[in-house]
């Protein structure tokens, strides 16, 4: 069962990866970066099913960040919203020479 | 039945991880992430990690996403969301992009390579035993404590400093 | 305490040492050395007190108030000091070596300096007949000059700089006559080089001086490359460099008069001439007189140019083995020789005598060893040390003097210029007595110095045999020069000391005698002059009228005291060319022609000063340029210097100029900026894809995400 779950976890990383590229609202593309560290925590949590238990140790680390993330990412996102009045990121072109 | 349990799950993943990046609406996206977040939860479950399939309902499908949702609703976005998903070049290349990325991952994880690891890996007769004298809970607590207690209270930091942080730059006055 | 271990710490290699044990010969070297150390700490301590007065000019006046900052008066303790410590030790060394046999030299190798492949060099020194001569004047009047430059130099804001190159030049000096290698002797050819250069240049806030340095820096270098050159062949020929080993393998493993052998020995003839001011490239050592004139004596008299000399005494036993190298030495010598003398002839400012005198002694020495008369020409080299030195300081107490007569009324005449000079000798009583000796010994007369040397070299001239008819047009050469150098001298002496004074009355009333510390060295260089030609007494001549019939002491020692440094050169001379013939081309054997050449100096001593004594000679300012024939031309130096602006200087400076025009602007200018403008382009297309997008930049890490990924696994 190890290399279905490897293959989810890839499949549910790409997913979340076509999503950052193909999205424009910024925060549905957050969402999508969660899903990729979803993706990386099945990962971890099926090996642990066979190596030990730090794999979970990790899950609950990148939980944690994870969760710091979205607080301080949200923020941010809200503060962007109150200067341009939208969360679409081809208005944000500022990030560049 | 665990394998049936595990596809279940994991069509349901793949299903909701698909209307997350294809769903226009984006309290519509949220709700089948909380789909494939849960589901997730379930694949855990069938891999014997009971705690982290608890924290991710609690943190991630019940607090991480709510803070979404609130944040969705309090920018009031549930009407300007046409211009989103447009179909062009640009889509096209981003799905030859991952798509390549996704053969490339799924042809070396599934191939030969992994089950002759996993013969090699100690297998979850190891892992059983220890869930078996400890518990679930104290088998990641005690490392959590003892070997990982640095990293432990680091992080405890970086949530408060994430705190502070979120408050700061989402005041409307600083 | 570190050093004195380090020196006795030397290797001693055995050989026919006779059981000379030197003492302490690093030291001699290290002295000077600790002389520089300790007097540029203190130039640098006297910092930008001094700096500001060098630069605006201010003398030291606080000699006046006797307040005299230790800066100022340190020195003068140490640099002499120094000096008199290594010339002492070597004294030492002179007089162990006198009592033994020494048919090979003493090496001390310090530590080997660079072991690479099949090269090996040690810092080694050399102690033997040729290096202990050179190494005693060197110090010897090393340290009258020292003790001179005291009085003349002790008002000169760069009191302790000037000491601090005079010790360091002394060094190099010392580090190139007592090398034991080639590369050794090098590192004192180009540090002397060195110190010339900062010598010359001593008041660089003068423009004129700092060029004169510059241009003897310069023509150096064309001397520089003949003597790496020459490196480079021997080390090619006999794959080492050390002075023993070549030496002792040159007669068996180079053909006589072959051509690996005429080009080493004309290589470093080239910088033999480059360094002893020899045609063509004598035109730095005139212009170098803008220096101090202790330092003119020093360097551009008595040691420095000599360095020529003395290379090719030290590979004379390669000279023997090149005869058209050996002619070329002599020819040089001789055509120098004559050419200088021709414009010392007249020249006004009494430096300018005097350096276009030294150049052409030098050619005499030149043409010494170039006949294989090696340790004539050393002998040349030896006693024009004293009597050059001795005429340049004599010269400086006179510039010293007329300075002072001529600062007290601020009148603006050139203090160097003998046309303002005359009648010094009731003012300056020691200085003209003593140059009267200097004189007399330069022009040949017996039996000062100069008499047994130079006639010795015009002798073996006269009889060298190989290219007999080239060697007679030398001799005639030769003796034609040295009337002139007799013609020359004696008017020099006129114009300064003799006649009336036309310094005018007020400034006449401040012209005075040197110090003593100027005096005494004077007087012993004098005392040098009259009497150091009699170490080298020809037998023929010993028992003759001018040998006092047998008074004078110590017949032919210096030829025989040189004999184990020349035997093979000797040997090689005597089997190809045969003996020196024991009369003169046109008849008549030493004691004839020493007559002829002393009663002929004589009568032109004589009838030159009755000759400017009955002119009357305009100073300077009223004298103006001479306006037609010769006189013009030879007041003009032959015109060398314009004719060498005209054919390498301006050339040089017109390839400079199209250099700099097309190459640097055009070439390497449009080079680099067209890098720049790649750059720029590629940067430009580099900014194409920085659109300010995140879904770009989502997209291209993607990419490179899956370019990697392939990466590994195709």
């Amino acid at each position: 069962m190890l290399a279905e779950a490897l293959i989810l976890s890839a499949i549910l990383f790409v997913i979340g990866m076509l999503g950052v590229l193909v999205r424009r609202n910024v925060i549905i593309m957050f969402l999508c970066i969660e899903l990729m560290l979803n993706a990386v925590n099945l990962s971890f949590v099926a090996l642990s099913r066979f190596i030990g238990i730090e794999g979970q140790i990790y899950v609950f680390f990148v939980m944690t960040v994870a969760a710091a993330e979205a607080a301080v990412g949200l923020a941010i996102i809200i503060s962007i919203f109150r200067h341009y009045e939208t969360v679409d990121v081809n208005n944000f072109n500022l990030l560049k020479w | 039945m665990v394998e049936i349990l595990f596809y279940i799950f994991a069509a349901v993943a793949v299903g909701g991880a698909f209307r997350v990046v294809f769903q226009r609406n984006p309290v519509g996206s949220l709700l089948f992430m909380v789909a494939t977040l849960a589901s997730l939860a379930g694949i855990f479950v069938l891999f014997e990690a009971h705690f982290l399939a608890a924290i991710q309902i609690i943190v991630y499908a019940g607090a991480i996403m709510v803070l979404f949702l609130f944040v969705i609703m309090l920018l009031n976005l549930g009407h300007d969301y046409r211009k989103d998903l447009q179909f062009g070049l640009g889509m096209i290349l981003a799905f030859a992009v991952t798509g390549g990325i996704a053969g490339i991952l799924v042809r070396q994880l599934g191939g030969a390579g992994t089950s002759a690891v996993e013969q090699a890996l100690p297998g979850p007769e190891a892992m059983d035993q220890l869930i078996q004298e400890q518990g679930i809970i104290g088998s990641i607590a005690r490392p959590l404590f003892t070997d990982y207690v640095v990293a432990f209270e680091l992080t405890g930091i970086l949530l408060l400093v994430a705190l502070v942080g979120a408050i700061a730059i989402a005041k409307r006055r600083v | 305490m570190i050093s004195l271990g380090f020196i006795s710490a030397g290797s001693i290699q055995a050989g026919g040492t006779g059981g000379f044990d030197p003492l302490l010969p690093g030291l001699i070297l290290l002295l000077p050395l600790l002389g520089f150390a300790l007097n540029g700490a203190l130039a640098l301590a006297s910092g930008r007190r001094s700096a500001d007065r060098v630069r605006n000019s201010i003398p030291e006046e606080d000699h006046a108030t006797g307040a005299v900052p230790l800066t100022h008066s340190l020195p003068t303790w140490i640099g002499p000091g120094v000096l008199l410590g290594a010339f002492v030790l070597t004294t030492i060394n002179f007089v162990r070596l006198l009592g033994v046999e020494l048919t090979e030299p003493v090496i001390r190798s310090y530590w080997s300096w660079m072991p690479t492949g099949t090269l090996s060099v040690d810092a080694a020194i050399q102690l033997d007949q040729l290096s202990m001569i050179m190494m005693m004047v060197v110090t010897g009047v090393g340290f009258l000059i020292h003790v001179f430059s005291v009085g003349y130099m002790k008002e000169d804001p760069g009191y302790p700089r000037y000491f601090a190159y005079l010790n360091l030049f002394v060094f190099f000096m010392l580090v190139l006559v007592a090398g034991a290698n080639f590369p050794v002797m090098f590192v004192g050819w180009e540090g002397v080089g060195l110190c010339s250069y900062l010598l010359i240049g001593f008041w660089f806030q003068d423009r004129e001086k700092a060029d004169a340095g510059k241009k003897a820096f310069i023509v150096n270098r064309v001397g520089d490359f003949g003597l790496l050159m020459a490196m480079f062949l021997l080390f090619a020929t006999f794959g080492t460099l050390d002075y023993a080993s070549i030496f002792a393998a040159a007669p068996d493993t180079l053909l006589y008069g072959g051509g690996i052998v005429t080009a080493i020995t004309l290589f470093l003839l080239l910088g033999a001439v480059g360094k002893s001011a020899q045609i063509p490239l004598y035109v730095w050592l005139p212009d170098a007189m803008a220096g101090p004139t202790p330092v003119s004596a020093l360097i551009h008299a008595a040691t420095m140019v000599t360095a020529g000399v003395y290379l090719v005494a030290r590979a004379s036993v390669l000279f023997a083995l090149a005869p058209v190298s050996a002619a070329a030495v002599a020819t040089i010598g001789a055509l120098t020789a004559l050419f200088a003398a021709t414009i010392a002839l007249k020249q006004y400012d009494i430096k300018k005598v005097l350096a276009y005198s030294t150049v052409s002694q030098l050619g005499f020495m030149f043409m010494g060893v170039g006949v294989g008369a090696y340790a004539a020409g050393v002998f040349h080299l030896m006693t024009h040390a004293f009597f050059k030195a001795l005429l340049f300081l004599g010269a400086g107490a006179v510039i010293h003097s007329m300075h002072h007569a001529l600062h007290s009324t601020h009148k603006d005449w050139d203090a160097q210029d003998m046309r303002n000079m005359g009648g010094l000798r009731r003012f300056m009583p020691i200085t003209w007595i003593t140059m009267w000796a200097a004189t007399l010994a330069i022009a040949g007369i017996w039996p000062f110095a100069g008499f047994f040397s130079k006639d010795e070299i015009i002798w073996y001239v006269g009889t060298a045999g190989a290219f007999s008819g080239l060697y007679v047009v030398l001799w005639g050469i030769a003796l034609a020069a040295a009337v002139l150098t007799a013609f020359y001298m004696t008017r020099m002496m006129i114009m300064t000391f003799h006649g009336p004074n036309r310094t005018g009355e007020p400034e006449s009333k401040h012209l005075h005698e040197a110090p003593l510390n100027m005096t005494i060295p004077l007087g012993i260089l004098a005392v040098l002059s009259v009497f150091g030609g009699w170490v080298n007494v020809p037998g023929s001549v010993r028992e003759s009228f001018f040998g006092g019939f047998g008074i004078l002491p110590m017949s032919d020692w210096l030829d025989r005291w040189l004999a184990p440094v020349t035997q093979s050169a000797d040997a090689v001379r005597a089997s190809q060319l045969g003996a020196y013939a024991d009369v003169a081309p046109v008849g008549g054997g030493h004691v004839v022609w020493g007559a002829i050449a002393t009663v002929t100096a004589m009568v032109v001593v004589i009838v030159t000063a009755r000759y400017f004594l009955s002119r009357t000679i305009q100073p300077a300012h009223e004298a103006g340029e001479p306006d037609r024939g010769i006189g013009k031309v030879l007041y003009n130096k032959w015109y060398v210097d314009e004719l060498y602006d005209a054919i390498i200087v301006r050339p040089l400076i017109g390839v400079s100029r199209w250099c700099w025009r097309v190459i640097d602007r055009v070439l390497i200018d449009g080079t680099v900026n067209a890098v720049g403008s790649v750059s720029k382009g590629v940067g430009w297309f580099g900014s194409l894809f920085q659109t300010g997008q995140v879904n770009t930049y989502a997209f291209i890490l993607a990419l490179s995400a899956l370019v990697v990924l392939g990466a590994f696994i195709f």
